[in-house]
């Protein structure tokens, strides 16, 4: 039985780019609001553990060795997760498991991109001699998809839009969320250029700095504080190029799901989950999402966010800080879930709170829709 | 005079790498060099691999036997590239497809032209467009792109994949 | 806290430049001959989790491209670290301790002829202060090597001493790319890659993959295999800021020393990941090892593939234990400069 529970949640303000700090000043803001959030010292805090995605994105090798003083790792137990965009997903899982294998009481977690140190579309996109360059960044490479569940369920094109304009505007209501566009509308969106059909400007995610820090532990510091007790947690992965894999609706993410459900006793979660959020960074990934999480039958997500089930007044509201679409600091993206959905069952998600949000998901995935990461939060132990 | 500070500095990294493709990819390049698609095809379920890896990654096995392919095949979803890409020379507006090669059960990517973007569709029928011989190496590259068969278009479900 | 058992591990021969092979190539046969060791299939397997390093290759995603190299349907739980794969291990161990797998499979794979492995690793250090200088790994072990010679803890005939034993012990090893003995000549007439270092003092630049499985008490009984139990293992990392640490010293392996109980069991051998010559004397020092055997593998001094020789120690101890009178093994996986991050694991022969 999982018995760990974050107790405190810390984020940077997301930016183009944070030139004000270093990149070991930057995971170190993260990690001071969290652990004050968790009410903890330094001597509370077992192990650290640190999740980015590729090193070439900064430039750095292995960047954990030279943010050992930066993330208080010195004397103590270190591990760097690197599991593609999922890595904030899966660094919180593996965070977690520290305290639930029963060797450590409080674990410190912490992921970041800061993706204005390098270029991260040069590092996802090399020049190998033996190839046609026709790689043209993450966009490039799921807009195929996107146009083949477009093509399968009939979705209207509108549908794009709305996920881009219902997330913005919850992202007015995040102070630290990277893009912040008053007044946006279908219209505005729409009328931005095409990067990749069916993918216009603002239907994609920002390229941002920042970090995400979680303090977790197990109920010796958890039962006396306003905790987040994870009730499910999985990962799932799938190999690139395999044969039969469907990439709009991957068997990965559908396992991952049902797995995280079956350990929180969920059922139906399109009715017990009161709020999540999911990572999409391209508008057309909420209905995809919310099929794949099996909050509907295949074809039903977009009419879910036709009828504005996802708003943060619906039926079950996806990203309520925003999501990736509105702060995209890659390493980190992933654990912003994680750690919003416990900000959301803890009633501190301040403008952007569900009413009476009792149990939250968090979900991230990575690579070519290959790599899943999931929680079930609660504030009931 | 004030000097005007500055909040960052550019460090230069430059590393050199030898790539190499790996030992299956590598013999799908040496006969792409002679102008053939040889696939390799899981000893287990079956599936064929294009271009190949080295393995089946639904049976976590090599895949050893070759077989070539034609140089026709269906578009399985594509996108239009709007947006120029650091590096890439090619211009845009341009049509990057997921081409399944008759035969094969995973698609790659690659070019489509000879035809009005806004004429292209999921199903579409397509064959290679190869450089001129005397140009050729070991690169897709010597496929320029490819053109629409004119044939009718394949029913997606086509692309399923069956054991 | 659940018993966790080593129940197989297998190692590609090391070879300088594995040429075109991909990370598909380097790793599928190692996985394949721990699957034969234990008569399992990926279906068996509870967690699976890979070391690697993107910047050996010089490509991203080394480790998305080595997956393919596994069945993945159904898909798989699956996790991946940018370390050294004994750390691989160490996450599946707590898979295994919470309850969310009864067996992993491990590996580790290394490609490192593309690039120019020393330099290569300088992009490890502080990117603000110390990575623009360019120190490269070679020169900064020199600094260690340098100062615990002239605080008096070492001497050329130490290092010598622990080459040619780890040589000699390669012999052994028929997966070691290293087996060619320098003569004391040889060695004393070498040039300095950075003083007091000479390439035989370093590893060799190596390529290649190892896979392990570990399981429960029960998954090991079922195999009726030898047991091997992983008694105790922790890891620590110290300040990146030389500056900071005393390098003559390591309170990071001192400090394991003491958590893993090092004085509370006979121990019979040590298989260190030593990547210079120098690292062998110095952390019998620091363990307080006396005279037992040290990489009777021959280890890394013998060949060392990057992200997979952490696991190799361990690995190598494993069979060591399986294959002798032996009872007690100590492990040890390290990464970054000067020893900066380490674990030890004591392997303990379990006789029913």
């Amino acid at each position: 039985m999982i018995e760990a529970a974050v107790i405190g949640v810390g984020q940077t303000k997301y930016e183009a780019k944070r030139r004000d700090v270093s990149m070991g000043g930057l995971v170190r803001k993260a990690i001071d609001k969290a652990m004050f959030a968790a009410d903890v010292d330094w001597d509370a805090i077992d192990a650290v553990i640190l999740g980015k995605a590729p090193d070439m994105f900064e430039g750095v090798m292995m960047p954990e060795l030279s943010l050992v003083d930066a993330i208080g790792a010195n004397g103590k137990p270190l591990l760097r997760v690197h599991t593609a965009g999922s890595v904030g997903g899966s660094t919180a899982v593996i965070a977690a498991s520290h305290v639930c294998s029963g060797n450590f009481d409080t674990v410190l977690t912490v992921t970041y991109e800061k993706q204005s140190e390098s270029n991260a579309t040069w590092a996802l996109s090399p020049k190998y001699p033996y190839s046609p360059h026709i790689n043209a960044g993450a966009g490039g490479y799921f807009a195929p998809y996107m146009r083949e569940y477009i093509r399968r369920y009939d979705a209207p094109e509108n549908i794009g839009w709305k996920v881009a304009v219902k997330d913005r505007l919850n992202a007015l209501k995040n102070p630290l969320a990277h893009l912040q566009i008053p007044g946006i509308d279908e219209k505005m969106v729409a009328e931005t250029p095409m990067l990749w059909e069916p993918l216009r400007y603002l239907e994609s995610c920002p390229s941002s700095d920042g970090a995400c820090a979680m303090v977790i532990s197990n109920k010796k510091l958890a039962e006396s504080r306003n905790a987040a007790w994870i009730k499910g947690m999985a990962v799932r992965s799938e190999g690139t190029l395999s044969a039969g894999r469907d990439e709009v609706n991957p068997q990965g993410g559908q396992d991952c799901a049902k797995d995280i459900y079956d350990q929180a006793g969920i059922t139906n979660p399109f009715k017990e989950i009161d709020c999540a959020e999911i990572y999409v960074p391209f508008s057309w990934y909420e209905p995809m999402w919310l099929e794949n999480l099996h909050f509907c039958d295949l074809g039903e997500g977009w009419k879910l966010t036709e009828r504005g089930a996802t708003e943060i007044e619906g039926d079950i509201p996806f990203n309520m800080s925003g999501g990736v679409l509105s702060s995209n600091p890659i390493g980190a993206s992933g654990m912003i879930r994680f750690g919003e959905a416990c900000l959301q069952v803890t009633n501190q998600a301040g403008d952007h709170q569900v009413d009476g949000a009792n149990v939250a998901m968090g979900h991230a995935y990575g690579g070519a829709a290959q790599f899943f990461a999931m929680w079930i939060v609660s504030n009931k132990k | 005079m004030s000097e005007e500070k500055k909040d960052f500095f550019v460090s230069d990294i430059s590393l050199s790498y030898q790539y190499t493709a790996g030992n299956a990819t590598t013999r799908f390049l040496n006969k792409v060099a002679e102008g053939k698609l040889v696939a390799q095809k899981c000893p287990k379920c079956s599936a064929v691999y294009v271009p190949p890896r080295g393995s089946c990654p639904r049976c976590g096995v090599a895949t050893e036997e070759e077989l070539e392919l034609p140089d026709t095949g269906a578009v399985e979803s594509f996108t239009i590239v709007h947006i120029p890409i650091p590096g890439n020379p090619i211009v845009p507006p341009y049509v990057s497809a997921m081409i399944r090669l008759d035969g094969a059960d995973i698609s790659f990517l690659h070019l489509i032209q000879e035809i009005d973007l806004a004429d292209i569709r999921i199903g579409m029928r397509v064959q290679a467009v190869w450089k001129d011989k005397s140009d050729w190496g070991t690169t897709l590259e010597n496929i320029k792109w490819f053109k629409p068969t004119g044939e009718d278009d394949v029913d997606p479900s086509v692309f399923k994949f069956k054991e | 806290m659940k018993d966790i058992y080593i129940l197989a591990y297998a190692q590609n021969p090391i070879v300088a430049d594995a040429k075109a092979a991909n990370e598909v190539e380097l790793i599928m046969p190692v996985v394949h001959q721990v699957f034969k060791q234990t008569g399992f299939t990926q279906n068996d397997i509870g967690f699976t989790c890979s070391g690697s390093c993107d910047y050996l290759q010089g490509a991203a995603f080394a480790f998305v491209e080595g997956l393919s190299a596994i069945q993945t349907n159904p898909p798989i739980k699956e996790s991946h670290v940018e370390m050294d794969a004994a750390w691989a291990l160490y996450e599946s161990i707590l898979k295994i301790q919470m309850g969310d797998a009864e067996t992993a499979l491990i590996y580790g794979f290394g490609k490192s002829s593309p690039g120019d492995l020393p330099f290569v690793s300088t992009l490890q250090t502080d990117p603000y202060y110390m990575s623009p200088l360019w120190p490269d790994k070679t020169s900064l072990a020199a600094l260690q090597a340098q100062l615990l010679m002239n605080n008096g803890l070492l001497t050329k005939k130490d290092m010598y001493e622990a080459l040619t034993q780890s040589i000699s012990n390669a012999k052994n090893n028929p997966n070691a790319l290293v087996t060619a003995m320098p003569s004391e000549d040889d060695y004393l007439s070498a040039d300095y890659l950075s003083s007091p270092l000479s390439t035989y003092d370093c590893a060799p630049i190596s390529d290649g993959a190892s896979a392990m499985i570990i399981g429960t008490e029960e998954a090991a009984a079922k195999l009726g295999l030898q047991k091997i139990k992983i008694s105790s293992v922790h890891h620590s990392i110290e300040t990146s800021n030389f500056g900071a640490r005393d390098l003559s010293t390591s309170e990071s392996i001192i400090g394991l020393g003491k958590k893993i109980n090092l004085k509370s069991f006979n121990l019979d051998f040590a298989e260190l990941h030593t990547q210079f010559s120098y690292e062998i004397p110095f952390i019998r020092g620091l363990l307080d090892l006396g005279n037992i055997d040290i990489n009777l593998s021959g280890g890394p001094l013998a060949g060392n593939v990057m992200m997979a020789a952490g696991l190799d120690s361990i690995g190598k101890s494993f069979e060591l234990l399986k294959n002798s009178d032996f009872h007690n093994g100590l492990a040890h996986a390290s990464s970054g400069p000067c020893l900066q991050q380490n674990m030890l694991v004591h392997l303990e022969k379990i006789n029913d």
